[in-house]
């Protein structure tokens, strides 16, 4: 399927990039709407990567790439349930994003995502399934979990243990501070920077550049540089499920979604 | 080295600007989520401004218990 027009998300394929356009108002938080039509890209990926160089995943929305896991949805499918229903649901969720953000991870294809605005939790978990991070320069990242004791579940820590020094990990994971892209660049997280809404036609430029190499000389090279880190993708799922059962745990996300804040947790 | 007034006209000066409000409406004292109207995507869009403008880090949790410009523009200043 060279195209599909989700209700969250859309891609298509453009000369030799498919672009996964992201656009689930309010700041496409990731929930099982989202999670199910990631799946049918996922499913449709092999057969893209035949005519295609790159991914680009970028969001339409105006003021973020993506503000996160849907902690509402999570909430109000919560409250009903005892404890290990609860657990069980959040465990079949986690397992099947870290499979789609697995796929990713491991395609063939070279990955980018073009960042702007908010680019918080799971979407920070989303962009650093990619080969490459372009954000512009009002971009901002963030893991805030710790916020609603919680940890990253997405497979984030792996994946930045992966790319950052631990020094910056410890720095967003223990202070759930946002960064600035100027601030990422700087530490190695942001490949390159854009002017404010140009994060998308750098990233357009960079996908034309990719394909200009031998396929099978991209795919090999990234299979040795990027390995993924399937012990410690799968530890975090344990330690997230582990700490959901706490009771601060419901009451942060209460608050949460009594809010009508986007970002409600912050400061 | 600006002085804590000079830092805090330009706070002022920049929030009037991006949010597209007179700045004679605005004034130091002011709570800026309440004058302003601004949700947590905009005041974290008018933090990334801040410190580009500033050219510094300012960490978001800097802004618990800050609801005025003044009290915002300290927080720049030890920044500086």
């Amino acid at each position: 399927m060279n195209s599909f027009t989700g209700t969250t998300l859309s891609w298509s394929l453009q000369e030799s990039t498919v672009e996964l356009e992201l656009h689930r108002p309010p700041a496409n938080e990731i929930g099982s709407e989202m999670l199910a039509e990631l799946e049918q890209f996922i499913a449709a990926l092999d057969g893209l990567a035949q005519n295609a160089s790159a991914v680009i995943v970028h969001s339409s929305l105006p003021a973020s790439f993506s503000a996160g896991a849907d902690l509402r949805e999570l909430y109000h499918a919560s409250l009903p349930l005892d404890a290990a229903a609860r657990l069980t649901g959040v465990r079949e969720f986690l397992h099947r994003i870290h499979a789609v953000l697995n796929a990713l991870d491991d395609t063939p294809l070279t990955t980018i995502a073009a960042v702007h605005g908010v680019c918080f939790g799971g979407g920070f978990e989303l962009a650093l399934a990619c080969d490459l991070i372009i954000a512009d320069k009002m971009a901002r990242f963030c893991f805030p979990e710790l916020r609603l004791g919680l940890i990253p579940g997405f497979g984030g820590i792996p994946r930045l243990r992966r790319d950052l020094g631990n020094a910056v990990v410890r720095d967003l994971l223990l202070t759930g501070r946002s960064m600035n892209a100027q601030k990422a660049s700087s530490v190695g997280l942001v490949s390159q920077l854009a002017a404010e809404g140009e994060a998308l036609r750098v990233a357009r430029a960079t996908a034309a550049q990719v394909a200009k190499f031998d396929r099978a000389t991209s795919a090999a090279a990234k299979r040795f540089l990027k390995p993924i880190p399937h012990e410690e993708l799968r530890r975090e799922i344990d330690l997230f499920c582990e700490l959901f059962t706490r009771a601060a745990v419901m009451e942060g996300l209460r608050k949460f979604a009594e809010s009508s804040d986007a970002l409600p947790y912050l400061p | 080295m600006r002085t804590i007034d000079q830092t805090t006209e330009e706070v002022l000066d920049l929030a009037a600007k991006h949010f597209k409000v007179p700045r004679e409406s605005l004034s130091a004292s002011d709570d800026f989520f309440k004058k302003l109207g601004i949700d947590s995507l905009q005041a974290l869009e008018m933090l990334t401004r801040l410190e580009h403008h500033f050219d510094i880090e300012l960490p978001d949790y800097e802004m618990q218990g800050v609801s005025d410009f003044r009290t915002l523009a300290t927080r720049i200043q030890s920044r500086l």
